[in-house]
């Protein structure tokens, strides 16, 4: 997967159109923006700071303030690894290791060929399927190092098929 | 036997759903769809019905059977014997580990026979993306009776009378509050929802906005009109989508119905509510840096010089209260202060939400009287420790609470007899930890929890905090000194006094606590280079008991590295230059054999 690092304004100017000129809007047209880019391209900050009126800086420092965002490309697969403390307790550790090596990424980081992204997430709730994975919001419980192997797997598979 | 007002529920929380439990669901809707029966039953997607652990449930009414763990391929088999011939399935039934036996009801088993459902009342019974269900069951009788039949400072005194304390952790007197910020002139008021659930191991709030929507809101809108604010807010967390997507359909029903808009049911009060996504920053839990972050601004706390009853969101007056204690609202204000104060005990009433998750066999949410004792948690309703090993403490609240050993198990639990110990109630989790978790490990994994979320603002909370855990690193890694305990207690001192918001403030609680009662755990690690529990990779090696083995082989099976060597029948070695020290052959051991060590310092041929 290649990674395109122009923008599509009328993207951008879509999801600014849905929102108020008012700065309390700042978090949700960010989040939109990560959901329809996959991270916060520079020039939609410079292009959003215009549209609210506020400082650049301002954008900036909540781009890397709130864990949702980023300004790097994610991957097309996000892995969200669950360390509460149910999680831990019962071997999150052991998951992060295997897949650390198996992407041989580290957590925030993404695959070379684009198609992942290791985050470790603090409790999704979801104590009682201890330890958890979860990829783009479908769950895995009562996960194991060999499950994790054939989980994937299938989205190597999916991906290159 | 066909019934009428027959009802399947199926539970679509996220546990279940992470169970497969919405194609069991789309089953029976398809299954029923071409069946011959002359009544056909109802079927419901529901909420989280708290065992999460034996998910997907399925319930069916009203004969009042439970099935646990169903798979789509069973729903043919539920509809032709229990639907069509009342035939109960007995290998569905849940199945009593303690009292060996399967129970038909749910209701009778010793997980959901203790509680006491207030907050969580509808949960599991409804479809919460049905208003209608909701006011089958009472829904939006509080508000009507709040706004016809009660002035505002009714309302409040009502809330003031039934003592209830903010369910978020604090424990802080929902009625003060409101009245505090009713006398406040200075409009707009805002009514905000704290649904920023960050605390690992808790997740009752998430349960309540995806299975019970209409109950936050109807609470919000009756405290709207106490104190006369007609703007709420709902921050959920990022990282809860169906709680988002439930409560967002929750808003447009409600105000198709007329409980949210201009005019409220022709009242004359309006009332309008906005869901605001968060972050992912654990920080925004806490009421300023949440407010913070409603108004666009970074998640950053402030001082609390001037409550935000008086200047809050905005710097205009506002009321904060968590998920659960606006669920308890409606019941208050329809049942009166004096039912609600029957419940729990004198200065704690009513009930609390558990999360009992961690080495407890039955996993899940739990809605108990408050002074219920922690043993009654724990062993009765929980079912007791996995495997019956040894119960060696729980922890609760989160990562500004403190774990609470085995001598306290018979403590009351309620806001004040755990402050008293040094733990805090905090949002209701309740981690239960087994002789196989390492105390240590513990306080390092909280205190790296808390290095990631402290915002940075203070300085002795960013890198007070991570000093602590690079004492505790070191001490994991077999490199502790005496002289770090010491350490560690200055730091905790000084974090505590130092830090401007709850977050610095109550951070060093889990090394405090767990230096409290587990000190010679420390010590183990520090002067014997050992640790009890197995866990510490650096400070821990395996070998087995020469007299105890019976060479069943089992522990070379599971051995990932082949490390274990030995004849059948005849005692068997562990090669240590091979062991990964994974413990399985500790956990798998049927006699006890394998012994843990701690670091090795013979070779093992000796």
């Amino acid at each position: 997967m290649k990674i395109d690092n122009s923008i599509d304004y009328n993207q951008l100017s879509n999801i600014l159109n849905k929102y108020k000129q008012e700065k309390r809007f700042t978090l949700a047209i960010l989040q939109d923006i990560q959901t329809e880019f996959n991270y916060i391209p520079k020039e939609a900050v410079f292009h959003l700071a215009e549209y609210l009126n506020i400082p650049v800086s301002e954008i900036y420092s909540m781009a890397t303030f709130y864990k949702a965002l980023s300004l790097t490309p994610k991957g097309k697969h996000i892995i969200k690894v669950c360390n509460g403390t149910a999680c831990h307790i019962r071997g999150s550790n052991i998951l992060i290791d295997e897949i650390k090596d198996l992407l041989k990424i580290k957590p925030g980081e993404t695959t070379a060929d684009g198609l992942f992204s290791l985050e470790i997430v603090n409790c999704l709730g979801a104590c009682a399927l201890a330890p958890v994975m979860v990829i783009d919001n479908k769950y895995y419980g009562a996960m194991t190092k060999e499950k994790i192997m054939e989980v994937i797997n299938e989205y190597k598979e999916a991906a290159y098929d | 036997m066909i019934k009428e007002n027959r009802k399947i529920l199926v539970c679509c929380g996220t546990g279940c759903l992470a169970n497969n439990s919405y194609d069991v669901y789309t089953q029976f809707l398809e299954k029923l769809k071409n069946t011959n029966i002359e009544v056909i039953p109802q079927v419901k997607a529901t909420g989280c019905n708290g065992l999460c652990e034996k998910g997907p449930v399925v319930k069916i009414l009203p004969d009042e059977i439970s099935y646990f763990k169903v798979k789509a391929k069973d729903v043919d088999e539920i509809v032709l014997k229990t639907i069509l011939k009342g035939e109960i399935i007995d290998r569905l039934l849940y199945f009593d580990l303690n009292d060996k036996k399967r129970i038909v009801s749910h209701k009778d088993a010793n997980f959901y026979k203790h509680q006491h459902k207030i907050a969580l009342r509808n949960i599991g019974e409804i479809d919460p993306k049905d208003i209608d269900d909701y006011k089958k069951r009472d829904g939006y009788k509080a508000l009507h009776k709040a706004l016809f039949e009660m002035t505002p400072d009714e309302v409040i005194s009502q809330i003031e009378d039934s003592h209830l304390r903010g369910r978020g952790g604090a424990g802080f007197p929902t009625g003060n509050k409101w009245r505090t910020c009713s006398n406040y002139n200075n409009n707009p008021k805002y009514v905000v929802c704290n649904g920023d659930e960050g605390d690992p191991g808790a997740f009752m709030d998430r349960s309540i906005m995806e299975g019970d929507p209409n109950t936050v809101i109807e609470g919000m809108i009756i405290c709207g009109y106490a104190i006369n604010s007609n703007n709420g807010f709902l921050y959920i967390r990022d990282e809860y989508q169906l709680a988002r997507k439930n409560m967002q359909i929750a808003i447009d029903s409600a105000k198709e119905h007329g409980f949210l808009g201009k005019n409220i049911l022709g009242s004359g009060f309006d009332f309008e509510l906005e869901i605001v996504r968060g972050g992912g920053a654990f920080v925004c839990g806490e009421s300023s840096a949440l407010m913070a972050s409603i108004e666009g601004n970074v998640g950053e706390p402030r001082a609390k010089y001037i409550r935000s009853v008086e200047k809050g969101l905005w710097d205009k007056p506002t009321v904060l209260n968590n998920v659960e204690t606006w669920a308890n609202i409606p019941p208050i204000i329809i049942n009166g202060a004096e039912w609600f104060k029957e419940i729990g005990t004198a200065k704690n009433s009513g009930t609390k939400v558990f999360s009992l998750v961690g080495k407890v066999k039955n996993t899940g949410l739990v809605e108990i009287p408050m002074g219920t004792t922690l043993r009654e948690l724990v062993f009765d309703i929980g079912g007791g420790i996995i495997k019956n090993r040894p119960f060696k403490a729980v922890q609760t609240g989160g990562p500004s609470g403190g774990c609470i050993p085995a001598e306290h198990l018979d403590i009351s639990l309620d806001f004040d007899s755990l402050g008293n110990i040094g733990s805090m109630m905090g949002s209701g989790g309740v981690i239960v930890l087994d002789d196989t978790t390492c105390m240590v490990d513990l306080a390092r994994y909280y205190m790296e929890f808390l290095s990631e979320e402290s915002c940075g603002k203070c300085t002795t909370c960013r890198e007070g905090i991570n000093t602590m855990l690079n004492i505790l690193n070191n001490i994991i890694l077999g490199k502790g000194k005496l002289e770090d305990i010491e350490l560690l207690e200055s730091l905790s001192e000084t974090i505590r006094e130092a830090s401007l918001c709850g977050l610095g403030k109550t951070a060093p609680n889990p090394v405090m606590t767990t230096l409290k009662y587990f000190k010679n755990e420390y010590m183990d690690h520090i002067i014997n280079k050992k640790c009890p529990a197995g866990v510490c990779k650096n400070l821990t090696s395996y070998s087995i008991d020469k007299e105890e083995c019976i060479g069943c082989g089992a522990c070379a099976k599971k051995c990932p590295t082949s490390a274990i060597i030995g004849e059948p029948k005849k005692p068997h070695i562990i090669e240590q230059d091979k062991c990964i020290k994974c413990g399985s052959c500790f956990s798998v051991c049927p006699t006890g054999a394998v012994k843990i060590g701690g670091a090795l310092i013979e070779s093992y041929n000796k």
